[in-house]
């Protein structure tokens, strides 16, 4: 095992079984009245976003306050950060004030990969550019396998802006390490060169993939890529792949509607579809407190001494 | 001054010499070739095991002064290339001010005049490497440059690499182009599988094959003569080994980088590796290698950009390109092509004593007696470990720290006189 | 069964004797207590939830009475962790009643340190305010860290350091007893 959590590409399936079963240990801690467990007592957490992120953030210091940890949020605006201070110097800086570990959002790929080989402290990813968003993969394995009962064999199909998506990279690199047949559906120009070779479908049909689906993840639509030309025009993304109830229509009777958020309604999902029962929406952001506890405690747990009674 | 060479083996293939001999220099000259020579006064150093070869040049580096100096300088980018065995080198006019004029061309002339290799400078195509006017190709060539390139950026347009490849034609001058077109290029790395899976914007090949295409057509129109600098991929090796069967005056080059390493290499985000054009695929470099071997591609480069460790050490798309090349090229070469017989010795040495001096117009050192003693000598069995912190130049920016290599360059003689 | 435990351990307690002590831990505690309101077990896993099992069970036949159990699953709270493997098994505490306002017994198979009966008050009381919290243990082996004592012993055990206490029941074991193992033969 390795002090950081980088990535899904190079997370073992059983560290993954391992991450999904110990996160119903935590769904119980967050049931209680008081919802803290002092497992990480002492131990100080720092959360480093370089860009901004509500949930991602809150839902990680949500987690390591639950675990009795100390967590300090770094947010780049008003920082030495913005001040052209290196990657580099900030992780020693933020090591040198007695960090265990520290999670990192960052526009750039690779940039936890950096911090990683920077510090001894552990480093979680959360999210790189477009590479990986590991917890969130994480976060919807689980809530696919407590919708479904089980992610072997499942068909899952994520729409929308694939090339620039780290959660579709680690969602893909999760799903088929479970043993789920994945599809991936979308413009070609949104489509990664070679992503098949991930273990992927590739659809640019959404209409012809869509009624085998056990799950539609929808992605969001980063407004910005029009205007770079990938697409042209947000209306003619919306009639060829926008998830709206006629297609949900087209879907199996059980179909599971997931989206990492946050969403644009009336864009890449209906207000319909996001509050209908098919959707799992909510407990995806429900259960990504209680398996950043499960990452948190196998990165920082208790790893020092020998049991003796 | 005299000494003698004792016993080594004589490799020229332009005179298809391959003799154990004794080599006798004086006066800047090959004084005599024999066996036993022994000569009253002259010093001897046993040479045998060893392999000299005509002066290797590195026709692609970048010396980075003025104006870079931080990163690299003449000097310590001069006492590099020696130690990786050239004699000569060819610099990148990409410095600030741009070598686009006669000041910032005696500036370096009159800086490397003592350095351990000779430095040909390559002067920009157009005035500031803008890519609007061409740069006073005449006054410059007459003062010293071996050739014209805007390396770093592409000749911009095709209007202007017209001009340039037609004006050079009064002096005989090349012309190098970086061969990109670059609205394709606005990427970190090779477009392919690896990029998809780091999440890194790719470069196509075809960013680069356009922009060969244009320039073989450019040199078909004109006449003029078009070198390749840093080929990359397999398409742009046919394109160049079809040019040539059609007798369009074209010459290209490679790296080392390209062809020991692949796309693959990137899959930790070491920085090290992000060089332009990028590591490509296996085809790729198969491609590119079988290409040197069969004269496609003429000469072997380094492409010597030298960093500061801070640069280098930031996030990925942040990073600058390149690599600090010119002290490993010869050690990479024969470890890792010669040695294991993916490359002849002939074409490998064909590609660093010959070739580059050819293509800009030099005279090619050669071992002849009464010509100048330039040599390259090279020990094929020795082994090292190649570390960065001993590198003469500035720039520690390499991926091979650590890297055990068989065959390294052990001495340089620039005319006549032994430079390490 | 294993190898040092054929060679080097002495038997303690045997599966009857185990049961007549938990029935006597049994009536102890109704005596004390006057009866089985309010009262509600608590097992620390793994095998004090077989015993508090056994308890609950044995003062159903005195009383008829049904007395609330539960599961507590001290990982989250000890100060001692480490890892057994790379992935240490997480399981859940279990408590299917609620805590505040019941006379909690906490049952464990032995007492030592007192480090787990530590985490496991600290663990209740996050989970509401009990009325009271007493202690029963099958065996009280001594050597505490902690000023804690229990409220129910089944037996006192002297024990040296290194000398080891194996509890086995047939829940979860291939047979049932208490053995003192030596460490290191």
């Amino acid at each position: 095992m390795t002090k950081d959590l980088l990535g899904l590409e190079e997370t073992s399936e059983k560290e993954i079984r391992f991450f999904l079963d110990s996160t119903e240990t935590f769904k119980e801690v967050l049931s209680r009245p008081i919802k803290k467990v002092p497992t990480l007592r002492g131990k100080t957490i720092v959360t480093l976003f370089y860009e901004p992120s509500t949930r991602t953030r809150m839902s990680f210091e949500l987690a390591g306050k639950r675990m009795g940890a100390d967590v300090s949020n770094i947010a780049v605006s008003g920082s030495s950060i913005e001040k052209g201070e290196s990657l580099k110097d900030t992780i020693r800086t933020i090591e040198a004030m007695g960090t265990d570990l520290i999670i990192i959002r960052h526009g750039k790929a690779g940039a936890p990969h950096l911090a990683a080989k920077t510090t001894n402290a552990c480093v979680i990813n959360a999210g790189d550019g477009a590479h990986e968003h590991p917890t969130q993969g994480l976060l919807d394995l689980f809530t696919i396998q407590e919708k479904k009962g089980k992610i072997a064999g499942l068909h899952v199909l994520i729409v929308g802006d694939i090339a620039h998506s780290r959660v579709a990279r680690s969602d893909i690199w999760g799903l088929t390490k479970m043993g789920a047949k994945v599809t991936v559906c979308g413009p070609p120009t949104l489509i990664p060169v070679e992503i098949a070779k991930m273990g992927v479908s590739v659809s640019y049909d959404l209409n012809s993939v869509l009624s085998s689906a056990d799950v539609i993840y929808v992605l969001r639509l980063q407004l910005e890529r029009q205007k770079k030309g990938l697409f042209p025009s947000i209306q003619e993304y919306i009639q060829y792949y926008a998830i709206t109830k006629e297609r949900l229509a087209q879907a199996k009777t059980d179909a599971l509607i997931m989206h990492p958020g946050p969403m644009n309604i009336g864009l890449e999902i209906t207000e319909e579809v996001a509050a209908s029962i098919h959707s799992a929406i909510q407990e995806q952001v429900f259960n990504g407190v209680a398996i950043r506890m499960a990452v948190l405690n196998y990165l920082l747990g208790g790893k020092e001494h020998e049991v003796d009674s | 001054m005299k000494w003698i060479l004792k016993n080594a083996r004589l490799f020229d293939p332009s005179r298809n010499l391959d003799i154990i001999s004794d080599l006798l220099i004086e006066n800047e000259k090959i004084a005599g070739i024999g066996k036993n020579l022994s000569i009253e006064g002259a010093s001897v150093h046993d040479m045998t095991g060893k392999l000299a070869v005509p002066g290797m040049m590195d026709m692609h580096v970048h010396l980075r002064e003025p104006g870079r100096e931080d990163k690299e300088t003449i000097e310590t980018g001069c006492k590099a290339a020696a130690k990786g065995g050239f004699i000569a080198v060819a610099c990148m006019p990409n410095t600030n001010p741009p070598l686009d004029d006669l000041s910032t061309l005696h500036y370096v002339l009159n800086k490397s005049r003592n350095a351990p290799v000779k430095v040909y400078p390559i002067a920009c195509v157009s005035k500031g490497e803008k890519g609007e006017e061409i740069s006073e190709m005449g006054k410059l060539a007459e003062e010293g440059a071996v050739g014209f390139s805007d390396d770093g950026k592409p000749v911009k347009t095709a209007e202007l690499m017209r001009r340039a490849m037609e004006y050079s034609k009064m002096f005989d001058k090349v012309i190098i182009d970086h061969n990109e077109e670059e609205t394709l290029a606005q990427g970190v790395m090779h477009e392919g599988y690896y990029s998809t899976l780091l999440g890194l914007k790719g470069i196509p090949s075809e960013s680069e094959t356009i922009a060969v295409a244009r320039n073989i057509a450019l040199a078909e129109l004109t006449g003029g003569r078009y070198h390749a600098a840093h080929l990359s991929s397999a398409k742009s090796v046919d394109l160049i080994r079809k040019a040539k069967e059609k007798g369009v005056k074209v010459t290209a080059e490679v790296t080392i980088h390209h062809l020991l390493l692949t796309h693959e290499s990137l899959i930790t985000y070491d920085t090290n590796y992000k060089i332009n054009p990028p590591l490509r695929t296996e085809t790729d470099r198969e491609a590119l290698l079988k290409g040197l071997e069969d004269g496609t591609i003429d000469c072997i480069v380094s492409d010597h950009a030298p960093h500061t460790r801070e640069e280098k050490e930031m996030e990925f798309d942040l990073a600058p390109f390149g690599i600090s090349g010119v002290e490993i090229l010869v050690p990479l070469l024969l470890s890792e092509l010669i040695t294991k017989e993916k490359l002849s010795l002939k074409r490998g040495v064909e590609a660093l004593s010959l070739k580059p001096y050819q293509i800009l117009g030099l005279k090619q050192p050669s071992i002849k007696e009464n010509e100048p003693a330039n040599l390259t000598i090279l020990d094929l069995n020795a082994s090292r470990i190649i570390k960065v912190s001993e590198f003469q130049s500035k720039g520690k920016n390499s991926p091979y720290d650590g890297k055990v290599v068989t065959g390294t360059p052990v001495m340089t003689v620039l005319n006549g006189e032994r430079k390490t | 069964m294993n190898k040092a435990a054929a060679k080097s351990s002495t038997l303690v307690l045997d599966e009857e004797r185990i049961q007549r002590t938990l029935s006597r831990i049994a009536h102890e505690i109704l005596e004390y207590h006057k009866g089985t309101d309010n009262l509600a077990f608590i097992g620390i896993r793994t095998r004090g939830v077989f015993l508090s099992d056994r308890l609950a069970e044995e003062i159903e036949d005195l009383e008829k009475v049904r007395i609330p159990t539960g599961v507590l699953d001290i990982t989250l709270y000890r100060d001692d962790l480490s890892l057994l493997s790379d992935f240490p098994v997480m399981k859940k505490t279990e408590i299917p009643y609620d805590v505040t306002g019941k006379k909690i017994i906490l049952v464990d198979d032995v007492l030592y340190t007192g480090r787990t009966v530590r985490a496991a008050i600290d663990e209740i009381l996050d989970l509401g305010r009990p009325l009271a919290i007493q202690l029963a243990v099958l065996i009280d082996r001594g050597h505490r860290e902690l000023p804690f004592r229990a409220d129910f012993i089944g037996k006192n055990l002297p024990t040296s350091l290194n000398e080891q206490v194996e509890v086995r029941l047939k829940e979860c074991d291939p047979e049932e007893g208490v053995w003192i193992v030596k460490k290191g033969v």
